[in-house]
């Protein structure tokens, strides 16, 4: 099981910043390993970000993306308390989302 | 032999007409798939239905000059176009040149920051598509070791 993903986002004059960090290998398929041997890709493709429950950030990724994907984003209209929740899925079909609070700066 | 040729023009016309109803179907059904899974920058932005010609005032691209290792390139990009809309991230040199795409609904500002892999110092593009408008940005970096075998 990969680990939790770390959320935070915080409300400031209006405008969320989040910061989405989801612990994940990203491997490309390129990659050889000591024994020369090709790491098979495996890779998140898609990630959605939603703030008590509508859509805030969809976004479709692809072996190019770093090792341990960052995604920072800001939004209006949110308010300090709502849930925030990141879900993603790679390229196995593996699945993990995880849980935050919007929190006033 | 007057009726045979007829015959074979008919059919050529029908396998023709086939072919080219399933053409378009295929490339209106997976645009974002295709350009995915797209081995060249040409082929990316023709999928994306973009042209190569920097547009400087719609958006921003942001991205280092210079940096050490091709694995972990910072890369900023900020629409100043409004409603929703959606940004594609492309690093010409990579054996799959489309990295990232983000779509933002009304609510959620047309700015992304993340990190991507980059092979090795080329131009990186962005592209906007927003209410079937489509604007591109590009950036060059230097990148001392390519980021394609981490």
């Amino acid at each position: 099981m990969p680990d939790p993903i770390r959320i935070r986002a915080q409300l400031k004059d209006g405008i969320t910043e989040v910061h989405v960090l989801m612990p994940h290998p990203m491997e490309t398929g390129m990659r050889q390993d000591d024994a020369g041997q090709f790491v098979a890709a495996h890779f998140i493709t898609d990630v959605q970000v939603r703030i008590a429950g509508r859509e805030v950030l969809s976004a479709t990724l692809g072996r190019g993306v770093s090792a341990d994907p960052l995604l920072h984003f800001r939004l209006k209209g949110a308010a300090a308390g709502e849930r925030i929740s990141v879900a993603w899925v790679d390229s196995r079909g593996e699945r993990r989302s995880d849980e935050s609070v919007i929190l006033a700066a | 032999m007057q009726s045979r040729r007829e015959a074979m023009q008919w059919l050529g016309a029908l396998l023709f007409g086939c072919g080219l109803a399933t053409s378009e179907r295929a490339q209106a059904a997976s645009g974002a798939e295709a350009a995915f899974a797209a081995g060249t920058l040409a082929r990316v932005l023709e999928a994306l239905g973009a042209t190569p010609t920097a547009d400087a005032t719609h958006l921003t691209m942001t991205v280092p000059g210079f940096v050490e290792n091709g694995a972990i390139v910072p890369v900023e990009v900020a629409s100043h176009l409004d409603g929703p809309q959606s940004i594609y991230i492309i690093s010409e040199s990579n054996p799959y040149p489309l990295i990232a795409h983000m779509s933002f609904p009304d609510g959620t500002e047309p700015f992304i920051a993340t990190r991507i892999k980059v092979a090795q110092s080329c131009n990186l593009y962005a592209v906007v598509n927003a209410g079937g408008q489509v604007y591109t940005a590009v950036a060059p970096t230097r990148v001392s070791v390519g980021g394609c075998g981490a």
